[in-house]
């Protein structure tokens, strides 16, 4: 990066290490925070999405949408994410192909299933073998949202049920009163009502997210985890320009610094948007109804 | 477990490239790179090492497309057989195991010994614990020597093992640990006898890419037969490598 | 081989008992719902020993966060905010690094590098933190009213917590308290994924269902069979965690009890 760099074994102290610090692979470590940064921004709105999906489907009165909302929601609360995301992306992938395959493959004649293969037709790839390397990375960067989007949207089907249960009975009845449909109550009163209810629990589902996002490497992104473990390793002077030992703690105690600031950071501005919402609603805030549901921290 | 990306090297092939266009294949060629001198990222984050080269030189001759892909080497082979890319070539050695699920090419690389790596001499292999990468053949050698077998995601991982004292001794490939036992300046010696695991080294495809198969096969037995494998095997496993 | 002789061999394998070398060949369905079952156990040991001993230092935190006295509040303030607010994955990465570091330094700790013991504390202390943070708004919500008529009769101190304070506090954080129960479970399948070495190839559930994935290279199998477990434990949890939040509510009339159900799921999780 810098000029001296060049012959990095004749550098000490700081210059050592600016030089050290600015490497491509230090470039990478720097970009996948954002990458980190993207995902959570686009995952957090997704499976906000799919929550909605799931609690409306779990309110439902048609039996087989009902219980289709609440087996997503225990289903996937039941199951450690982990497990989880260890199975599920590869899925997910197979069954896109076999998808396309079905499309746009109509006279294949192979079994899909060879032995341990899964074999498609060449135009069914997802994405296609001869598309360039950012189509590939932005293809599984939209798998690991997917993926995140499917298991915190569980959780936010948890929260929004409890939320639209939790709006007063009474204000329901007023619309009845007033006439109005189901749909026209539902669209009119309980929706715009519930999100007070909900964003204690949806700030939490937001702290989760975050603390779940080094869980990206498990689904192939390279993220800051990946990096600092690669980084942090013990390095050989045969192979580098900038031999150390094994640095992996203070990479670590570096991640760990960043999730507490993150943390901290969206702690404060939820708990902003929170006083907001509440102010003049006639509920508990900062009372018994927020039992357990404030984030920790010094104030 | 998607495709881990660092560095996609397109390699812009030298001779008869416009010639050759009209029918080149683009080959993804997954590796693990963190696996020196086999396989690493080097400072700009590039994969690097004896595979890059080797991988590099197949694809010239075979006139393809390559693009270098890395993946954790847990997951390396489900990736592969999923489709994710096409190849595999991560120091992975042939075993009978391997050989049923995907099918590999001839060895670029032969039979190399493995060996034990301890802080002293005294250190009995065949019952203290000892370290390995999981899912190498290794460990499943250390689990059979009745050794108590510690387990380690990468590498890298087992040899610090030793240096902490969780594990008495860490058996890999013995390539691998050269460059760490001259660098640590005494501090950890080879003990034990070296051990010979597997048919040696070579590229992992899938079952049903046998098409694949032969024109890679093909561009190794020619890097074979004109002496450049020997070239790049000296180059990066020193003088006293084995070589074809 | 039939189940029966599977499960003989490799039930508690997990620990060191019964076959020396896993499976290498020929995997049937009857070995792998046998060791990742056995992997289990490892499972409910953590989460077993990290509930019980996290649940009073997450009393202790409560009191300490709600005290007057900044001796007090500080350290369980931070406590809290260090385990709460970074990754539990990090957290044992880090705490590895850190043990390890220690084991040389110190004597007697050596043992902290094993998962059995230094997984455990890490554990522990996470769930003692989210724990103490459910706890401290629970506390925060106990009805003036009672307080007062525990004064009224004459109680105070330590009498008063016990008798009033502290099990108003259990009964209003306990559906949060149970979630986090949950969710300690399911964290306990990242001891040995990141960190804590697996010894000898005794590891849990999830070590287990990885090696299989390995082996057969087909992960549609064990991982499955892993969530299965899990689904099955979440319920044993919730049934053991609703036979304890009964009790506590047994004095409330029937509806009042059922009038709380909706805060169940508002409430809190990680």
């Amino acid at each position: 990066m810098f000029s001296y760099c060049a012959d990095p074994d004749t550098l000490e102290g700081l210059r050592w290490l600016s030089c050290y610090l600015t490497t491509g692979k230090h470039l990478s470590f720097y970009w996948a925070f954002g990458t980190v940064l993207l995902l959570l921004a686009v995952t957090a709105p997704v499976a906000l999405l799919f929550g909605f999906g799931g609690a409306v489907a779990a309110r439902s009165r048609v039996a087989p949408l009902a219980w289709f909302g609440k087996g997503y929601i225990a289903l996937v609360r039941g199951v450690p994410d982990i497990a989880f995301f260890l199975f599920f992306v590869i899925a997910l992938d197979q069954g896109i192909e076999w998808l396309r395959h079905q499309a746009k493959c109509p006279d294949w004649d192979q079994p899909i299933r060879q032995g341990n293969d899964f074999v498609v037709c060449a135009e069914a790839k997802m994405p296609l073998s001869t598309s360039a390397q950012w189509v590939h990375e932005v293809y599984g960067f939209w798998l690991a949202v997917f993926t995140f989007a499917i298991v915190f949207g569980a959780f936010a089907a948890n929260v929004l049920f409890g939320a639209m249960r939790a709006v007063p009975r009474a204000q329901i009845e007023t619309g009845e009163a007033y006439g109005m449909t189901r749909a026209q109550i539902f669209r009119r009163i309980l929706v715009p009502q519930m999100w007070v209810y909900a964003l204690p629990g949806l700030s939490n589902l937001w702290m989760v997210l975050i603390k779940a996002s080094p869980l990206l490497f498990l689904l192939g992104v390279e993220d800051i985890v990946y990096w600092a473990r690669e980084l942090g390793s013990t390095k050989t002077p045969q192979f580098t320009d900038y031999p150390h030992g094994d640095w992996r703690m203070w990479y670590f105690l570096f991640l760990l610094v960043f999730y507490l600031g993150f943390t901290r950071v969206s702690e404060i501005a939820l708990d902003r948007l929170m006083r907001r919402l509440t102010h003049g609603q006639a509920t508990l805030g900062g009372g018994a109804g927020r039992a357990g549901m404030t984030e920790a921290g010094p104030p | 477990m998607k495709t881990l990306i660092l560095s996609s090297a397109v390699l812009a092939l030298t001779a008869g490239a416009a010639l050759a266009e009209s029918h080149m294949q683009t080959v993804r060629l997954g590796t693990e790179g963190a696996y020196p001198p086999y396989n690493f990222l080097n400072d700009a984050g590039e994969v690097d090492g004896f595979e890059r080269e080797v991988g590099d030189e197949v694809c010239a001759r075979a006139e393809l497309t390559c693009e270098w892909v890395t993946n954790d080497w847990d997951s390396i082979i489900p990736n592969l057989v999923s489709g994710n890319y096409d190849t595999i070539i991560a120091g992975m050695s042939i075993t009978d195991e391997r050989d049923e699920v995907i099918d590999f090419t001839q060895n670029y690389l032969p039979p190399a010994p493995s060996a034990y790596v301890a802080a002293s001499e005294e250190v009995d292999v065949m019952g203290d614990v000892v370290a390995a990468q999981t899912t190498t053949i290794q460990a499943g050698h250390v689990a059979d020597s009745g050794a108590a077998l510690l387990e380690f995601a990468t590498p890298e991982e087992a040899v610090a093992a030793v240096r902490n004292g969780e594990a008495e001794a860490v058996f890999a490939d013995k390539d691998f640990l050269v460059p760490i036992v001259e660098a640590s300046g005494g501090e950890l010696v080879f003990v034990g006898e070296d051990v010979s695991l597997g048919n040696g080294i070579g590229i992992g495809l899938r079952e049903s890419d046998g098409e694949l198969r032969e024109t890679l096969d093909a561009a190794i037995q020619s890097m074979k037969d004109d002496g450049s494998l020997n070239e790049l095997i000296l180059k990066w496993f020193g003088e006293d490598a084995q070589t074809f | 081989m039939s189940c029966w002789d599977t499960i003989a061999d490799y039930g508690l394998r997990s620990l060191g008992y019964g076959e020396r070398l896993l499976p290498r060949s020929d995997f049937t369905l009857c070995q792998q719902f046998t060791l990742i079952g056995s992997g289990l156990l490892w499972n409910i040991y953590f989460g077993v020993v990290a509930l019980l001993s996290g649940f009073v230092l997450a009393t202790a935190l409560a009191l300490g966060k709600a005290s007057a006295s900044p001796w007090f509040r500080k350290p369980a303030e931070w406590t809290i905010f260090v385990f709460r607010g970074s990754p539990l994955f990090i957290q044992f990465f880090f705490a590895y690094f850190l043990f390890l570091s220690l084991k040389g330094q110190v004597d007697g700790l050596d043992a902290l590098t094993s998962a059995w013991l230094g997984a455990a504390v890490v554990l522990f202390l996470n769930t003692a933190a989210y724990s103490g943070e459910i706890f401290y708004g629970a506390l925060l919500s106990v009805p003036k009213g009672e307080v007062e008529a525990a004064d009224a009769y004459g109680m105070a101190g330590w009498t008063r917590f016990r008798r009033v304070i502290w099990p108003t506090m259990l009964r209003l954080a306990w559906p949060a308290y149970t979630n986090e129960a949950i969710f300690l479970f399911h964290a306990t399948t990242l001891v040995f994924f990141s960190g804590f070495p697996a010894s000898r190839q005794q590891g849990d559930a999830l070590y287990y269902a990885s090696y299989f994935a390995d082996k057969t290279f087909n992960p549609f199998v064990p991982y499955p069979i892993l969530a299965g477990y899990f689904i099955l434990l979440t319920l044993v949890i919730i049934a053991l965690m609703g036979l304890i939040g009964r009790r506590l509510n047994r004095h409330l009339p029937a509806a009042q009890a059922t009038a709380r159900r909706p805060r169940r799921f508002a409430l809190l999780f990680r």
